[in-house]
């Protein structure tokens, strides 16, 4: 079947078997292999994009079903060479170990803070609870999403 | 890698479209919206359906939450690709039931939620699945649309047994209505092993009062062998009576006589019965105190 899945801005048309998932798709069929792959059963989040600005589960989202739609991916959040708040924050404050679950957690990051510009910890715990850390450095991925949110308004003032 | 059997794949473009493609594909055809419990189990190989029709699209028809007359009264509507996130995010429906809030805050996680539909929640009928005891403990209206027109189910005759509901294959499940009283409070109460995960046990409570006297209960169950997810004859004992920690004490013990509990990886099955006891209590203590 074929598919025109925008990704990151750009459209990219592609013959696909409906049964591949999109995390596959990104991954092999675009190279794009900032969006891990991890349990493929929708519990760790690592392979979490955004789906027409909603976060989703790549492993469970088929690419046939992302046909005519927008994707971004974590090689999407910069801008002209710069570095989003969000990836940022994570450098400023360690925010990854292995950096395998530091994708995911960038695009939720980012996710909430659209929609949140100033959430507290408990907010940013409750976005990031679908999301497995297997180095167990929430802490301070906490501090990141904070940080980004803190410099972030800074910026607005 | 996990990889699901060849199908084809279909999209439907309007409600009457996608129950064409149900009739031309046959029983080996599914549904799929949010996919979140169907995809994995294709990738398992635990379901292999000859066809997908995506639904995806069809949010103008079946994606509103809004509340409308009916008779007399008002129902709220929920259409069934309401994403569990939108069904959260709604306050017309969390103001009116605040056992949505308590229910969808404790279903999966965020991204899951994200994605994942109420009316696939409900017709996948996994005998755990929150949302079942939601909508019964509400008395809640399935509507059902086939080739023939649309039908009702009243939400407790709309579970046939585990993975098996009133929906034939020919069928769609489009919406779920819900009465709305005045005079009501609802909570859900639930233990799950880890954040996200299915309950151990799980209640739901919607209470009516009227005069200082309960004229409708609704308790809905799961994971603990509820017949129709819920508990009829705690919500027998409870109607006529004023609201109070003795009566709630007495409803859950009742309620958790009439469980079914199996032993299995989440807890042995004395305590499951246990949890319905205590939940039903929790929950209808919480409810009475929204009113």
């Amino acid at each position: 079947m074929r598919v025109t899945v925008t990704v990151n801005g750009q459209p990219h048309t592609r013959e696909v078997e409906p049964r591949l998932l999109l995390v596959h798709f990104l991954r092999d069929e675009l190279g794009l292999t900032g969006t891990h792959w991890g349990c493929d059963t929708s519990n760790c989040g690592v392979c979490t994009v955004r789906l027409d600005g909603v976060p989703v589960k790549s492993c469970t989202v088929l690419a046939v079903m992302a046909d005519g739609h927008e994707v971004t991916t974590v090689e999407g959040l910069e801008r002209d060479g710069e570095l989003d708040a969000v990836q940022k924050g994570f450098v400023e404050c360690h925010g990854l170990q292995c950096g395998f679950c530091t994708p995911g957690m960038l695009l939720t990051a980012r996710w909430l803070l659209d929609r949140d510009p100033d959430p507290d910890e408990a907010t940013i715990r409750e976005a990031i609870s679908g999301q497995l850390c297997r180095c167990t450095g929430y802490e301070n991925i906490v501090r990141s999403i904070k940080w980004a949110a803190a410099a972030e308004q800074e910026a607005r003032s | 890698m996990q990889v699901p059997a060849t199908f084809a794949y279909e999209r439907a473009d309007s409600v009457p479209h996608a129950i064409a493609l149900l009739e031309r594909y046959g029983p080996d055809a599914r549904i799929v919206a949010g996919g979140h419990s169907l995809i994995p189990m294709m990738k398992l190989r635990l379901a292999q359906p000859e066809a997908l029709i995506d639904i995806n699209g069809l949010a103008g028809e079946l994606g509103r939450v809004a509340i409308e007359r009916e008779g007399e009264g008002e129902e709220l509507a929920i259409g069934a690709l309401v994403r569990h996130a939108e069904l959260l995010d709604s306050t017309a429906a969390t103001d009116l039931f605040p056992i949505f809030r308590d229910a969808e805050r404790v279903i999966a996680d965020p991204i899951v939620r994200n994605r994942g539909t109420v009316g696939g929640s409900l017709c996948q009928a996994d005998p755990s699945e929150d949302l079942a005891a939601v909508f019964a403990a509400l008395g809640a209206t399935a509507v059902i649309q086939g080739p023939g027109g649309v039908r009702t189910v009243p939400i407790r005759e709309f579970h046939r047994g585990p993975y098996e509901t009133a929906v034939e294959p020919n069928e769609l499940l489009i919406q779920l209505r819900v009465p709305v009283r005045p005079g009501t409070g609802s909570a859900y109460e639930k233990v799950e092993r880890r954040v996200g995960d299915w309950p151990v046990a799980a209640a739901g409570a919607v209470l009516t009062v009227e005069d200082g006297v309960i004229t409708s209960a609704g308790i809905g169950l799961t994971a603990v062998g509820a017949e129709g997810f819920h508990a009829p004859e705690a919500e027998e004992l409870l109607t006529g009576r004023p609201p109070g920690a003795e009566a709630f004490a007495e409803a859950g013990r009742v309620a958790a006589e009439h469980c079914e509990p199996h032993a299995d990886q989440r807890g042995p099955a004395d305590y499951k019965r246990h949890l319905a006891a205590e939940l039903t209590r929790r929950a209808l203590t919480t409810a009475a105190g929204r009113i």
